[in-house]
């Protein structure tokens, strides 16, 4: 397949994730839409290493997944600590910082 | 042609599962979804040639995130005492918005000076990767190391109890 062809999939999985961050009501539902741009990134990066035969793209995404999992367990605490002083999680209802 | 096929298989796992992310009412079903998003992208990484990654993508991801994901889910489902279905808002806008995003990558891509081609394997990339995160990606490869601390101390801080 050529390059294009993983670029056009990637771009799909990204927008699709756009999507769920902008109409999940859910705090954790909006955290999903979130992995699922970083994993389209992802492809990106390792389709561009394999197209260009040079490993930094492989690196790259090592540290995209790591950084990303550091995002995650500190947004599920937030989310949980949110819940926990507010109970609930619905993004709606979360205004305190509206002006 | 097992490439062909292959990407072709991932492609609709992958997209199919990515609509059942955002679209399916259930989070936990949502959670669920997001696993085969996850191994089918990591699928993609072994059609790339980069096995290395595709475990670090089983191992961190589905088996990780996932992981915590579910006990978050689990946490505040049963504390709120309902189940957590949700419904969407603004599905029209992000829509269009996502639609808008995507056209204009797409365009980006079409305008892109002829396509590159695949250039013969570099040999093993796992021992290429990890002869680059000594060499050159030594010092971000550490300060990875400072950020992960710093988050788990700050999971940490958050999810104590006040006494």
């Amino acid at each position: 397949m050529p390059l294009t062809a993983y670029l056009v999939l990637a771009a799909l999985v990204f927008a699709i994730g756009l999507f769920g961050v902008l109409t999940r009501r859910n705090a954790v539902g909006i955290l999903l839409g979130i992995e699922l741009m970083l994993n389209a990134v992802n492809i990106n990066l390792a389709a561009f290493a394999r197209f260009h035969a040079d490993v930094v793209g492989l690196v790259f995404a090592l540290f995209t997944i790591a950084i990303t999992v550091a995002e995650v367990g500190l947004g599920l605490a937030i989310v949980i600590v949110i819940f926990r002083v507010r109970r609930t999680i619905d993004a709606d209802h979360l205004t305190l910082l509206r002006g | 042609m097992a490439e062909t096929v292959g990407f072709w298989i991932v492609a609709v796992v992958l997209l199919a599962s990515s609509l059942a992310v955002v679209l399916t009412p259930n989070l936990f079903h949502a959670v669920l979804f997001l696993a085969a998003v996850l191994v089918a992208t990591g699928v993609v990484f072994l059609l790339l040639e980069a096995p290395f990654l595709f475990g670090v993508q089983l191992l961190l991801y589905a088996g990780g995130v996932v992981t915590i994901l579910v006990f978050a889910i689990m946490l505040t489902e049963r504390l709120v005492g309902q189940r957590i279905v949700q419904a969407s808002r603004f599905v029209v806008n992000g829509a269009l918005v996502a639609t808008a995003v995507f056209v204009g990558i797409v365009g980006f891509l079409v305008r892109r000076p002829g396509d590159a081609l695949r250039l013969p394997a570099v040999g093993d990339s796992t021992a290429a990767v990890g002869a680059a995160l000594v060499g050159p990606f030594a010092v971000p490869f550490e300060l990875l190391g400072v950020l992960l601390v710093a988050a788990l101390l700050g999971a940490i801080y958050f999810a104590r109890t006040e006494d």
